[in-house]
């Protein structure tokens, strides 16, 4: 299955100096579920965020080739299918390796209290759950995710 | 309803009394909320009236339950003959544990199953495909090849029980296995009563579990109309589905709207294909979502029958009455449940189920109180279940039909809400029908945008959800939640490894050649793919065969 990366306003691949935070937004796995990726990405987009969304159905590979080639300084990732503890850590291992260790990988969705510590210590920096008000995501957001240097 | 003289004099006394009331709600500050509306953000008036539905002929636009066009129910004697279907969906790890699950709902009182698939067979992958890793078991039933069907079903008579499987962009090859089990079982084709969700275009609107482009999906329901019409005549072959819609973030309208497009499309796609319409449309049925807001609910199942009956009868020029009729399946809405203090979404499912019945369903799911932490556990699902049964043996709402008809409030909203959706249906028809709209994002970009001013109400605290944005609870009371363990994933990749290994490896390469070449002529597909299932062809070789001649559907990935 190919991307078609969606794109809140045409971008430059070039990193000018104050440039806005860049974060994809990407839907894991074989997941369906995007009412909620929607609705943080266009938060995040009316927040002043730079914002592309992977579309659904992504493997691990889609998602860290299209960080890297739109050079983005957070990855948010949602994911209510249950298969978050494969398919979360893989990532962020795939960016260790691609020496996009410094990414900011945060996410949402369907998780389990019990497994957010283990992905926390698989480099998951944030998970959050239903019931957060967006306004909640987008502070987490501006305070954590800076420009990568 | 009532006549035009009356109904002015009505209307004159409510100017009265509206300007009455306004002087002292001026006294008292304002109303308790600045503006009244459901949860769809309809607005709603203070007070209705008989002048508000003056324009309900009862003949033409009530008239008596079983009787066109339908708005009071479609049968004559709708629960007093027989309750709803009680229907449970379910599905999870392996076949044997689905099969497990099944069995004890039966033994609960349930009077008719519905299985939940994992997202590999969803999207027509085999357990062992790298796509698969990490998913198997874990939002539904693993199932590969016609091995695990038969132990899905293992022990319940597919002649006696119906089964409802939700199954779209891999519907016919799943239907397929389920005919051989059926056959393997000595059940008739004819005798089998159930649903395959089939319904591919609220796929691409708001559930996403396809596999192929619009037009060639729309062939293999085409066949699937066409093959039953022959040979499973009491199958329901498309469960055109709301609820996904809804679920997705649509309002009332739109749900209502955009499903009676689907069920247009579908009609016409029949016909085009040359399957005269009282042939197949009797076998169409529709799938609802009850949601939080009780008489916009039922004001929408009401419209939803009206509209269909003069769709069929009047654009499509069907004959036989039960074309007209449109039978519907509910589910209670998963998305107005909370995490937090979930014991509290025991009563959110029993209001929402009580709008269903009263509305007239067919059939009903109601939701366990643990929707937002994983899938149901055995005891979650049963106070669900039990919701039901006390719904119908302790509350007398089954005792009379259409309890809710001739209220001013719902007979107005019934009316906006058949007077809104035909405007949207305009719409569509404008852009050349469903799969046309679809492919511009129309009714895709309508619900996000839907679900988007929702979530913004929600936080604003325009609207309140407890527990969420009012009465908040520092420590919630915590349920217990059901497991998937991990083995699944191993255990099922073995069996169906071993389902190749054991198989006669030469006829299943000639049914899978014959399914190519089946594909890229004009015939049925439905006999090939059942002849591929009965060699035990994998779901994802099977579905291979035909991403390779029909191409695949990528998400556009708009927000
Ligand atoms: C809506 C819904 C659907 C809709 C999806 C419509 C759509 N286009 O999105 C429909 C009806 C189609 C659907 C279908 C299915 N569903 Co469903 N669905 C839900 C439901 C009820 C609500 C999800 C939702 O949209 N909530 C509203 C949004 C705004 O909330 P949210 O996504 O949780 O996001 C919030 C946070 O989680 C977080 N967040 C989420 N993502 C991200 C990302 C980032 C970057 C950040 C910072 C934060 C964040 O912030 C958001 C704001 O608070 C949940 C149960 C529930 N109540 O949560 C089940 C649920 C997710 N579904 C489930 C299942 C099993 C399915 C099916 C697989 C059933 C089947 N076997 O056929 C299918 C699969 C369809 C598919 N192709 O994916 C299960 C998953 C079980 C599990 N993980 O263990 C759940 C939990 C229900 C249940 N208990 O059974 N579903």
């Amino acid at each position: 299955m190919a991307s078609a990366l969606a794109r809140s306003r045409e971008t430059t691949k070039e990193r000018k100096p104050g440039r806005k935070v860049r974060i994809l937004i990407g839907k894991p796995g074989l997941d369906g579920h995007d009412r909620g990726a929607k609705i943080i990405a266009r938060a995040l987009r009316d927040a002043g965020f730079e914002i592309i969304y992977t579309g659904l159905h992504q493997t691990p590979e889609m998602i860290v080739s299209a960080a890297a080639q739109e050079d983005v300084d957070g990855i948010g990732l949602s994911i209510l299918s249950g298969a978050h503890n494969y398919l979360l850590p893989r990532i962020v291992e795939m960016l260790r390796e691609k020496k996009m260790g410094n990414v900011v990988v945060f996410g949402g969705g369907i998780i389990p209290d019990e497994d957010i510590p283990k992905l926390k210590r698989k480099g998951v920096d944030r998970m959050f759950t239903p019931g957060t008000p967006l306004q909640e995501i987008v502070e987490y957001v501006r305070e954590r995710v800076k420009p990568r240097k | 309803m009532y006549d035009g003289k009356k109904a002015v004099k009505i209307a004159l006394e409510k100017k009265r009394w509206e300007t009455k009331m306004a002087g002292k709600a001026k006294q008292r500050s304002t109303g308790r909320l600045p503006r009244f509306s459901t949860v769809s953000d309809m607005e709603i008036a203070a007070l209705y009236t008989p002048a508000d539905s003056v324009v309900i002929d009862y003949g033409r636009d009530l008239s008596f339950p079983g009787e066109y066009p339908f708005t009071r129910g479609v049968q004559p004697s709708m629960y007093r003959g027989r309750l709803w279907t009680m229907r449970q969906f379910a599905g999870f790890g392996s076949a044997e544990d689905t099969n497990a699950r099944f069995k004890f709902l039966l033994r609960q009182g349930q009077t008719g199953l519905s299985t939940a698939f994992h997202f590999p067979t969803l999207m027509g992958y085999d357990s062992d495909s790298p796509r698969s890793k990490g998913e198997v078991g874990k939002c539904g039933v693993a199932i590969d090849s016609l091995k695990d069907m038969e132990i899905l079903f293992d022990g319940i008579p597919l002649d006696k029980v119906t089964t409802s499987m939700t199954i779209n962009g891999p519907a016919a090859m799943i239907f397929a296995m389920y005919l051989a089990v059926a056959e393997k079982q000595g059940a008739s084709f004819e005798k089998l009563g159930g649903t395959i969700q089939n319904d591919i275009l609220k796929e691409y609107i708001a559930q996403h579990a396809w596999i192929f482009p619009p037009e060639p999906s729309m062939r293999i329901i085409t066949d699937i109309l066409g093959f039953c019409a022959d040979r499973v005549p009491k199958w329901n072959t498309i469960s055109i589905s709301g609820y996904h819609i809804r679920e997705a973030g649509s309002t009332a309208v739109q749900e209502l709207a955009f499903t009676i497009a689907d069920g247009i499309a579908y009609v016409q796609a029949g016909m085009d294909a040359g399957i005269p319409v009282d042939k197949f449309a009797p076998r169409l049925s529709y799938f609802f979502n009850a949601h939080m807001d009780f008489f916009e609910e039922v004001a929408k199942y009401r419209a939803a029958r009206r509209m269909w009956a003069r769709i069929m009868k009047e654009r499509f020029k069907a004959r036989d009455e039960n074309s007209w009729k449109l039978r519907f399946h509910t589910q209670t809405a998963g998305c107005t449940l909370t995490a937090q203090q979930p014991i509290n979404n025991v009563v959110r499912v029993a209001l929402q189920a009580l709008s269903a019945v009263l509305g007239g369903t067919q059939s009903l799911h109601t939701n366990s109180m643990d929707e937002t932490l994983a899938l149901p556990t055995e005891q979650a699902a049963t106070v669900a279940l039990r919701t039901q049964q006390i719904i119908a043996d302790e509350s007398g709402a089954a005792n009379s039909i259409d309890p809710l008809g001739g209220s001013f409030l719902v007979e107005r909203l019934t009316d906006e809400m058949e007077e809104k959706a035909m405007e949207y249906i305009a719409k569509i028809d404008d852009m050349g029908g469903m799969v046309a709209a679809i492919k511009r994002g129309y009714p895709q970009r309508e619900i996000a945008d839907a679900a988007f001013h929702y979530q913004r109400l929600v936080d604003a605290g325009d609207k309140r959800i407890v527990g969420v944005n009012s009465y908040k609870m520092t420590e919630d009371l915590r349920i217990p939640i059901l497991k998937i363990d991990e083995d699944v994933e191993k255990n099922q990749v073995a069996r169906t490894r071993e389902v190749r290994r054991k198989r006669n490896a030469k006829r299943v390469k000639a049914r899978l050649e014959a399914l190519r070449e089946g594909s890229l002529s004009n015939v049925n597909l439905m006999p090939l793919l059942l002849d591929a299932a009965r060699e035990y062809a994998t779901l994802g070789e099977i579905c291979d065969v035909l991403r390779e001649t029909m191409g695949t559907y990528t998400d556009p990935a708009k927000f």
